[in-house]
This record gives C-alpha cells, structure tokens and sequence, in this order.
C-alpha cells in the first residue's frame, strides 16, 4: 500500500466515525458540532477525488452555514430534548429501520462496485466548448452557461425558501427584524472577531468570485463567505438585523435573478434562444451575472440563518 | 482499493447512517441533522461517478459537480426552511415533536387556529 492509498483510508475511516458520532451522540448540541466537523472533513475528500469547487461550498455551505443554524436551532431547542427522549422508538423499529438502512447502503455500495467501464463522461463536450465563454474553470461554464437554467432556478427556489421561512412570521410582526437581539459581550473574543474577520471576508470572498473564471471558486462560495461575515457581525450585536420590509433589502434580494432574466431575454431577443449569450460578449454578461448574483446570494443566505421576523421593526 | 471505490464505500455509509437517523430519531431536529447526512452520502456518490468520468484534463467530470453545487445550496434552502418550521412549532405549542398525540394531550392543535 502506497502512503495516498494508506491517507485515504484513514480520511475515508475518520470521517466514517464523525458521520457515526452524529447519529449516535446522545445530545443534541454534540451531534451538530460532530456534523460541521464531519463536513470539514468531507471537503477533503472532495479535494481528492478531484473537485475543488465542491468542497469549498461543502466547507461553506454544507458545513459551515448549515452548522450554524443547526447549533442556533439545537440552543433554542433545549428545553424540549428531556421530554422527548421518552418517544424513542421501540428496539423492533429500530433493528427494521439498521436492517433498511444497511440494505440501502449496501446496493449503493454495489452500484459503485459494477459502475461501468469506461464511465460516461460529458469533460471532453465541457472542454471543446470552452471557448465559447473563454472561462478556463470547466464548473463555472457549466454553472453559468452550458446549464445556466439550473442555476436561474435554484436562484428561484432560494427566493421562494425565504418566502416560506419569513410566512412563518407571527401576523402583528410581519416586515420586522427576524431572529433575536443578540447581545455580546463588548470587549469579548466574540466582538473582537467580529472586528477583525469580516475586512479578510470580505476581500476573500470577492476574490473567490473574481478567480472563478479560471480558479475554483464561484458565486456561491464568495457569497456564502459574505453572508457569514454578515452573521457574524449580526450575532456579536455590533449591527441589528435590517427589518425584512426594507426596499433596500427586497431590492438586492431579486437584483441577483433579475439581472439573470435579463440577460436571458436578450439572449432571446438577439435571436438566439433563452439564455444564449452572444460570443462576443460572454465573459462580461457572465461576470455581470456572478456579481449581481453574489450580492443577492449573501444577502439571501444571511436572511435565511437569521430566520423569520420576530421583532417589531421599530424594537 | 482504488480513490472512487474508498470514497464511494463511503458515500454508501453515509447515506445509510443519514437514513438510519431520519427514522429512528425521535427529535425532528436531528431528524434534519440526519437527512442531511443522508444527502451528503447522495452528493458524495454523484461526486465518485464525476471522478470517474475524469477526462480532457479536469479531476473530474464538470458536468455532475456543478449539479452538486446546485444541490448543496438547495438542501441548505430546505434545511432553513424545515429549521424555520420547527422552531415555529416550538413557538407555538412549547414542545417541539412530530407526535399529533403528544400535542392533543397538552390540549394544544397546532391546527387549530
């Protein structure tokens, strides 16, 4: 065995045994730490098997977002964990649902065994059709044009996610500040960070967006890095969470997709079809896209970690 | 053992445990917890089948690791949402469980408006 094929096993095993942790652990709070460690963990993977763009959202989002609001929801749940322990399911459910489980993962196992061989792959179309954009990064093309649809639509699904989380608003607050005040100690390590990192997020974020033509990295990822600096200084209580009724706020939210459309419809009014970027003018349309994009992308994430209103705009 | 077999072996897991923890979890929030195990065992997978399909001088095929990105950040939209739901349900009735029993006994129907 060769030392890669000895680093991959132990990775594979670590993050096997974080993944069990965060099925086994008995409290909450503990599953949900083990979970962003076991997202961490996975972004390596994704590394190696060849996909920097997937574990830098992994790392990001998967991880990092998603961990957040997992621990701020565990916080608030505490006080329900003891009851709850009662309605555990019975030892028969629970060996049926292993048996299903292990069913499960064993035909996926094989399906990965007898893959075959030569795999199908689509890199060669991706790589001749390159220089239609003149982006080099293979992943971005596909994002933003080979299939710019999914990426309009998840854009959609988004928007339409942050108008389920705030109709959960209680009627009198609808329009307010979601989540609720935080306070932080002033002098503490929390608002010292909050001080110190968003400047590098910000910088870094950018660049993620800037590189992404060439280097891995994208809209989502840059976004995602923007909307935790925003948590981040919304959660040390340095600056309040904006009421959801801002038309400030509900304009960055729909810049992102709007500017899409528009640039779908011209593609449409050109004479080509929905989406189809003149040559000439591909790389600057797509840039334009990806910053609009950002924008929105970090607006909509922060909005969707802070949750549904739930004070008066005015308090 | 090649990469895409170790790492698919894995994939497998995780969607079994994620799976495993969905049903026999009686809390919803790690119910959630458990479901994005799940995916993530599911992008895992798709991720191995891109490795594969490695050509033309990418690490992998571009084709399917654009379509996790997209799938990542739509499971995190669903993740807020059912978060959201959850603590709205804790809001409202003082426990936070899927049980319509357990919610009838404390003479609280949260359909009930």
């Amino acid at each position: 065995m060769t030392v890669p094929q000895a680093l991959e096993l132990t990775v594979a095993a670590v993050v096997m045994s974080v993944g069990v942790w965060t099925i086994a652990a008995r409290q909450t709070f503990a599953a949900v730490v083990g979970f962003v460690g076991y997202g961490l963990l996975l972004a390596l993977v994704w590394m190696r098997i060849g996909a920097p763009d997937v574990a830098l959202t992994e790392a990001a989002i998967g991880s990092g977002l998603t961990g957040a609001m997992l621990l701020g929801a565990a916080a608030r749940l505490r006080a329900s964990e003891v009851p709850m322990a009662a309605e555990r399911p019975g030892r028969i459910v629970r060996l049926l649902a292993a048996a299903l489980s292990a069913t499960v993962a064993a035909a996926l196992a094989a399906a990965i065994v007898f893959l075959p061989d030569p795999a199908p792959t689509l890199a060669l179309a991706a790589s001749d059709n390159a220089a239609a954009t003149g982006l080099s990064n293979p992943v971005t093309n596909v994002l933003m044009a080979f299939r710019a649809m999914d990426t309009l639509l998840e854009k959609v699904v988004l928007l339409l996610g942050l108008v389920g989380v705030w109709s959960l608003a209680p009627n009198n607050i609808w329009g307010g500040r979601p989540g609720p005040l935080h306070h932080a100690d002033p002098h503490g390590v929390l608002a010292f960070l909050a001080r110190l990192l968003p400047p590098l997020g910000i910088v870094v974020g950018i660049s993620l967006l800037w590189i992404s033509s060439d280097y891995p990295g994208g809209a989502f990822q840059g976004g995602t890095i923007l909307a935790a600096m925003w948590l981040l200084v919304m959660i040390a209580g340095l600056a309040d969470a904006p009421p959801v009724s801002r038309q400030w706020l509900r304009a960055l939210l729909w810049a992102g997709p709007a500017v899409f459309l528009a640039v779908g419809v011209g593609g449409l009014a050109l004479g080509e079809a929905f989406l189809a970027y003149p040559v000439a003018y591909a790389k600057p349309l797509i840039l334009a896209i990806e910053f609009a994009m950002t924008l929105t992308i970090a607006v909509t994430l922060g909005l969707l970690v802070a949750g549904p209103p739930e004070r008066e705009p005015g308090k | 053992m090649s990469t895409s077999i170790v790492f698919g072996l894995c994939a497998a897991m995780a969607a079994g445990l994620g799976l495993y923890g969905v049903i026999a979890h009686p809390q919803p929030l790690r119910k959630i917890l458990a479901f994005n195990l799940l995916g993530s065992g599911v992008f895992l997978f798709f991720g191995v089948v891109a490795r594969r399909g490695a050509a033309a001088g990418f690490g992998g095929d571009p084709v399917p690791q654009a379509l996790v990105i997209t799938g990542m950040v739509v499971a995190f939209c669903a993740t807020a949402l059912a978060i959201s739901l959850l603590l709205r349900l804790f809001q409202t009735t003082g426990i936070a469980t899927l049980r319509a029993d357990a919610l009838a006994s404390r003479g609280t129907d949260p359909t009930d408006p």
